[in-house]
């Protein structure tokens, strides 16, 4: 790919609303696998109602960065935050041990690469994160499914089987699913990681657009390895190397004239 | 095709090549014929001398010194009745601890000793639990020669088993699921409960008749904790004409159990006692069988609905 390629993706898109407020924010993050140091000293801003993009080659760390949000390294043993994410307007640092990874994880919501519906039907699947919230009103959980499911644009080809199981639907279908599922508790954030990796072009256009129109609700932060989607998507763009973060901006600007010669060589395609 | 000369050569040097595979297969066939053949016999003999005796008096009766009027309903009744025992204390512990181990124990030294451990008590040998049952349960806790006492021991035998298949279950289940619940806001328990329980129980199922089903047949720890070998009565009812509805003197009652009641015939002399062994024998072996076959069934019918 040439830096025109992307340049020209960048240039065709609408530009983003200026003013933005700061949705979270890492500060000296570093993060530890054991002794391993796979994230180092990393300070980024994520805007409100924007989509910021972290891209960089295999092994850079962005899906790590990402996990470091709602703490999902807390689930594996020997593994250690350094620094802090702060989450406004409360300014809760999500990092602290005080504050419960449960209640990081309730108000951040994450879609992964590989669509992971539970083996159960489409609506028990969108009515999980309210099931465990304590949510027991059928009318509730039935009106919070059905609008979690027309913000993920599913709505329409699965209201006439909500009670069969979600794996009988198409991989673009299954990770639509998880995005309503993501979506369904009506979180701050909402984190993808990889989300198309796993998808053919037509179902990875239709989450593209998708992610598109969620950032009028939610703050999107996504993890990509695909340079054209970061331009497609993305408000903000974040490249990292090794665990480092080489360069943040605005998307325009970072893909058409980057500051560091690192960038460039990553978006020309002369690196990774 | 940098070492060969020429198309001849290349092909004299595959059939030579394959030489090796039909020689493999054939030596693999064979010891798979011994395997199967043998068992078969061993069936088919036991049938053969067993199936004439079979009848509904023989299910009927009870133990006689007249080979002709003997039966085995004390030793099938016991042996349910242990079975049930069995399953009542195997399947909470062994599945509580599979998950515990499996879902909430922290990753150290301390865990791997417990699960070292808990994959060499199933290669105790079985008469071993047998003597600290005698100790433990007979005497120390006054059970005595009970329907419980038995059923307490052969829970303990396949607690390991229970055990290992929960692990291996609740470990099929892919990480992505897992992060996907916890990812929602889960505890521990609600991903436990709505999530693991449910997707690894056709293993878990399968696993607890799997181990059931070698309950059934031991006969060296019921023998140690002494159950009798001649019974000519039943344990109380469990269920009765008055409130609560509900009996467990059963379970201090003295029984029998098949494989018992097996052994005690085929050390007679008399050889129409013998056919009466291959008779139970051969009960003895559709019963597991019949197990087995539930636990497939089982195993099929849950895992169609479940898939990722």
């Amino acid at each position: 790919m040439t830096a025109l390629s992307v340049a020209s993706v960048v240039e065709n898109r609408p530009a983003a609303v200026p003013q933005a407020v700061p949705k979270a924010e890492a500060k000296g993050l570093s993060f530890y696998y054991g002794d391993f140091r796979a994230l180092k000293n990393l300070d980024l801003v994520v805007h409100e109602h924007r989509v910021t993009a972290l891209i960089g080659p295999s092994g850079c760390g962005k899906s790590t960065f990402l996990r470091c949000f709602n703490r999902m390294h807390d689930l594996y043993p020997g593994n250690r935050y350094e620094g802090e994410i702060r989450l406004y307007p409360d300014n809760t640092n999500l990092l602290s041990s005080e504050v419960d990874p449960i209640e990081v994880r309730m108000r951040l919501s994450m879609v992964f690469q590989k669509p992971n519906p539970f083996p159960k039907s489409i609506f028990e699947n969108v009515a999980y994160g309210l099931r465990v919230r304590g949510e027991r009103s059928r009318r509730t959980l039935a009106d919070k499914v059905e609008q979690a499911l027309r913000s993920a644009a599913l709505w329409n080809e699965v209201k006439d089987r909500l009670h069969e199981p979600a794996f009988n639907l198409s991989g673009g279908q299954q990770q639509r699913l998880c995005i309503a599922r993501a979506l369904a508790t009506d979180p701050e954030m909402l984190l993808f990681d990889e989300p198309t990796s796993a998808l053919d072009p037509i179902a990875t256009a239709s989450i593209e657009e998708l992610i598109s129109e969620l950032k009028s609700r939610v703050t999107i932060l996504i993890v990509t390895h695909n340079m054209q989607q970061a331009a497609r998507v993305s408000d903000y763009t974040a490249y990292m190397y090794l665990g480092e973060l080489i360069e943040f901006g605005p998307t325009d600007e970072l893909f058409i004239k980057p500051k560091r010669k690192e960038t460039e060589d990553y978006i020309t395609g002369r690196f990774g | 095709m940098a070492y060969a000369r020429d198309l001849a050569e290349v092909r004299l040097l595959i059939a030579s090549r394959k030489r090796w595979d039909y020689v493999f297969a054939l030596l693999g066939l064979g010891a798979l014929m011994v395997a199967v053949l043998t068992l078969t016999a061993l069936f088919v003999d036991l049938a053969i001398d067993g199936i004439p005796r079979l009848s509904l008096d023989f299910l009927t009766s009870f133990p006689s010194r007249r080979p002709e009027r003997a039966g085995i309903l004390s030793a099938w009744v016991g042996t349910s009745l242990v079975m049930l025992v069995t399953a009542f204390f195997a399947v909470p512990l062994g599945v509580g601890a599979g998950l515990y181990l499996e879902e909430y124990a922290p990753k150290n030294w301390v865990t791997d000793v417990i699960e070292i451990n808990i994959t060499n008590l199933a290669g105790v040998p079985s008469i071993v639990y047998g003597l600290l049952a005698l100790g433990l349960f007979v005497y120390q806790f006054g059970l005595g020669e009970s329907i419980l006492a038995a059923g307490l021991t052969l829970a303990l035998l396949v607690l390991p088993v229970v055990i290992v298949a929960t692990r291996e279950a609740v470990r099929a289940i892919p990480q992505g699921i897992r992060e996907g619940a916890y990812a929602l806001g889960g505890t521990q328990w609600q991903v436990c409960r709505d999530h693991i329980i449910p997707y690894s129980l056709p293993g878990i199922l399968t696993g607890v008749i799997i181990a059931m089903a070698r309950a059934i047949g031991e006969t060296a720890p019921v023998i140690t904790i002494g159950a009798l070998t001649f019974i000519a009565f039943l344990p109380p009812s469990p269920v009765g004409p008055e409130f609560p509805w509900l009996s467990f003197d059963w379970l201090w009652s003295p029984f029998t159990v098949m494989p018992i009641q097996m052994f005690n015939w085929t050390s007679r002399p008399e050889a129409a006692f013998h056919a009466n062994a291959a008779a139970a024998g051969f009960i003895l072996i559709v019963m597991t069988l019949a197990m087995n076959g539930l636990a497939i069934w089982l195993r099929y019918r849950l895992r169609k609905k479940i898939r990722w």
